[in-house]
């Protein structure tokens, strides 16, 4: 083969391996990611039972209960709306009333959202990026209880965790 | 006082980089190796004054003086003194000075063993590395001060994040910034060639070590950071497919491209302009990770508080070093020669093909980590993209990647024979199709994805040792002569057998363990029993106990193995009082390379107790596949022919092995 057929046969084969790549990107993107939504983004967006989609907000005081088997409900606020959330399983150590939450799951057709996964966060001052901007937009962001936060506590930091 | 004098090595730190930054490129243009020569000594004195600053800070840890606000922010007096050092890096400022030390390490290193390096090389490379050293200096100085000094110094501080209050983080970082710090060298030896113009084997002969070394710490730190999620977080999953983790996990999949694409370089002059480009790519995306963390752009389970400004700063940082180094390439590339030619069914081929699916994975792991962004920042829509994502685009890139392995160091230089290779490994072939026919058996028309992910593994593992034994001819010649061509067999040759079959052993324990693992979330009295994975675990009791900066509720539970007691687990949750904080500390019980875990949750009124117990067939063999692909790594490190400063011996002396 000639230099000229050899770089053809590696610019090709190169060119294959990214057609591929682009298409299983591209269709993974369209089945694999997930929406995050607020309790009134969900009322506004009429979003349909089974779809998943992540809601985050504040979980509301007084409203977490246990029942039987590992089966917790509370509601998240964002201040205008609220949704009720149902979850099995065990919730993480930094799960508090009054506290930032993101959960992921589907609509109920009663208008429950189950959870499968209420995310854990490692800071306990830590609000999740979602949740803080929403709650600023719907503009119950508390200035200084909770942006103050990163200047005086200093930012933990991530990779001392888990990169 | 101690505080201060921190302070200002620091600043005499970066003053010391900003000299070893221009002095020697001054040097360089006007051909005055005196100049060139300040590189080196400035080097050496800029690593002493950020190692000065860090034993500063670390001293200020260990008294526990309040009175600087990191300390303050980060320690306690009754902690123990592991966490008061580790918990230097454990917060943003220590974290970063950390980061800046290991930069100057790395520097001080090429300062001291490239003596036998060009000095207008040497010089350039360590005049890069001032460059870097001075944005972090700069960044530091700037935006996270970490001796910072509190008016009224209080009594006791608030404690570090009890997550972080773990052996863990006494490797995981350092091990990390090892990693991804110590790839800045293969960037700045990039940089000098572009400068230079001139590119040739010897330039890949002295880079190539320090990738490699950067690449082992790396695997480590990577595997250590894994199983540190695995046993602290508690929920018993090792990789999330996080931000954070796609973060550190984008430099290594160049970085083991870049460790591929230097050996043609070395071997046939090939593949150059590739090479620089791909250690340029390297770095970049290390940068970008320390943004992505830093910054908090990104939602990440890993995610603490964040501060914007600093991930404006770092940003910066990022744009300069990556869009000034690919500009300089782009501008410069076309200066350096081409290299020797190859057919494509070839070990050059080979390692082309490997370039080719390593980049590109690392690609769409990077489309995955960053399409959030883009989208938020385009449409307003907030979204995250998960382990589907990454499962399905991945995984398939990784499959022909895994068949490939084998073949390629069975593969000659220049020209191979595919047929020839193929029935070398016709043996690894028939275990795998065995191994493949004994699973499906076993589990009986279950999934058969998992059957043939497993085939795959044995596949990677026996084709190694395939390799090996094809050069020392095993089986072949009588055993004497055999073992004695073992002895003698290059030492990169026994490192790229471990490295991929630890490949091999790591992909065997993730598919056993995604697919066979069992799970069972249950509420406990004392004296319950519950089964899991063939296993019984009985809660015994329930008690208290008091720690140095914390309280724990212990479980203890019995585990019976067909009615015997084969180990006892005492998991707990501790409450740390001082950040009004709670983690859960899971325990393990390790059978073989198998681990039962168990994790507390809430405790009920009644007296009973959450609990999640996991079975977790093979899952230790994850993280020792990879400790094999860093023990092969260190393997090829000590092999004389890439011995950091040693000469080349002549050629006569080489011993007749196949290279590599």
């Amino acid at each position: 083969m000639t230099r000229k057929q050899r770089r053809l046969v590696l610019i090709g084969g190169a060119l294959g391996v990214l057609a591929i790549a682009a298409a299983l990107v591209l269709s993974a993107l369209r089945d694999s990611i997930v929406f995050f939504s607020t309790p009134s983004m969900v009322a506004e967006k009429n979003i349909q039972p089974g779809q998943r989609f992540r809601l985050g907000g504040l979980v509301q005081s007084g409203s977490v209960k246990r029942g039987e088997k590992l089966q917790v409900t509370f509601v998240v606020t964002d201040g205008n709306r609220d949704l009720p959330v149902a979850f099995t399983g065990i919730l993480p150590d930094l799960f508090r009333e009054g506290q930032g939450v993101v959960s992921e799951g589907t609509l109920d057709t009663a208008g429950i959202f189950r959870a499968d996964t209420v995310l854990a966060k490692h800071d306990e001052t830590y609000m999740p990026k979602e949740v803080a901007d929403a709650l600023k937009k719907q503009g119950h962001w508390k200035t200084e209880a909770i942006s103050s936060a990163p200047a005086t506590d200093g930012a933990q930091t991530v990779d001392s965790k888990v990169q | 006082m101690i505080a201060e004098a921190g302070h200002y090595a620091l600043v005499l730190a970066l003053t010391l980089a900003l000299v070893q930054a221009s002095v020697p490129l001054l040097g360089v243009r006007i051909g005055d190796s005196a100049l060139m020569r300040v590189s080196g000594a400035t080097a050496v004195a800029q690593f002493g004054f950020s190692l000065l600053a860090f034993g500063a800070l670390t001293t200020a840890y260990v008294v526990s003086d309040f009175s600087v606000a990191n300390v303050f922010e980060n320690s306690h007096s009754l902690k123990p003194l592991v966490y008061k050092i580790t918990g230097v890096w454990g917060n943003h400022e220590g974290s970063m000075l950390l980061w800046v030390l290991i930069l100057a390490l790395f520097s001080a290193l090429v300062a001291i063993f490239g003596t036998n390096l060009p000095l207008t090389l040497q010089s350039l490379v360590l005049a890069v590395q001032g460059w870097v050293a001075a944005a972090f200096y700069l960044f530091i100085l700037l935006t996270s001060n970490p001796f910072l000094r509190l008016a009224d110094p209080p009594m006791e501080g608030r404690d570090l994040n009890p997550v972080l209050q773990d052996v863990g983080l006494a490797i995981h970082p350092p091990m990390l910034y090892l990693g991804y710090v110590g790839f800045s060298i293969s960037f700045s030896f990039a940089i000098a060639a572009l400068i230079e113009g001139r590119i040739d084997s010897a330039w890949a002969r002295w880079v190539r070590p320090w990738t490699l070394l950067a690449w082992i710490f790396l695997t480590l730190g990577i595997a250590m950071g894994s199983y540190w999620a695995y046993y602290e977080l508690g929920w018993g999953g090792w990789w999330f497919w996080d931000p954070v983790e796609n973060a550190s996990l984008m430099p290594w999949l160049a970085g083991t491209a870049l460790l591929h694409s230097a050996v043609v370089m070395e071997k046939r002059n090939a593949l150059k302009v590739w090479t620089v480009l791909l250690a340029i790519l390297t770095f970049s995306l290390s940068l970008l990770g320390t943004f992505l963390v830093r910054s908090g752009v990104l939602t990440s389970v890993h995610a603490f508080a964040t501060d914007p400004a600093r991930g404006v700063f770092i940003l910066v940082i990022l744009c300069a070093f990556i869009g000034g180094g690919l500009s300089l390439y782009a501008w410069r590339a076309s200066s350096l020669t081409q290299g020797g030619l190859f057919a494509p069914i070839s070990r050059e081929g080979a390692l082309v093909l490997n370039n080719l699916f390593l980049t590109t994975a690392c690609a769409t792991v990077l489309v995955g980590t960053l399409y959030p962004l883009a989208l938020e920042t385009l449409t307003g829509d907030k979204i995250s993209v998960g382990a589907p994502f990454f499962n399905l685009t991945f995984g398939p890139l990784f499959v022909p990647l895994l068949i490939a392995v084998p073949f390629g160091p069975l593969l000659a230089w220049k020209r191979g024979d595919l047929v020839a290779a193929a029935q070398r490994l016709l043996a690894a072939g028939v275990v795998a199709l065995f191994v493949l026919a004994l699973v499906l058996a076993w589990t009986k028309g279950g999934a058969v994805l998992a059957p043939l992910a497993i085939a795959l593994a044995v596949f990677v593992i026996v084709g190694a040792l395939t390799d090996l034994a094809e050069k020392i001819g095993l089986f072949r010649l009588k055993m004497p002569l055999s073992a004695a061509r073992a002895v003698g067999l290059p030492r990169s040759t026994w490192g790229t057998a471990f490295a991929h079959a630890g490949l091999g052993v790591a992909l065997l324990g993730i598919v056993c363990e995604t697919t066979w693992n069992s799970e069972r979330i249950v509420s406990m009295k004392p004296g319950d029993i519950v089964t899991v994975g063939g296993y019984e675990a009985k809660l015994v009791g329930l008690t208290q106990r008091q720690g140095p900066n914390y309280r724990e509720r212990v479980a203890r539970f019995s585990i019976l193995s067909d009615g015997r007691i084969v180990g006892e687990l005492s998991p707990s949750k501790r409450s740390f009082s001082a950040r009004r904080s709670a983690t859960t500390e899971a325990a393990l019980l390790t059978r073989g390379v198998s681990q039962v875990y168990i994790s507390l949750g809430e405790e009920s009124q009644d007296g009973s107790i959450d609990a999640r117990l996991y079975y977790k067939p093979l899952v230790l063999l994850i993280w020792l596949g990879a400790v094999l692909m860093a023990f092969g790594g260190i393997l090829s490190l000590s092999d004389r022919r890439l011995r950091v400063g040693v000469p080349k011996p002549a050629r006569g002396m080489r011993p007749m092995q196949p290279a590599e």
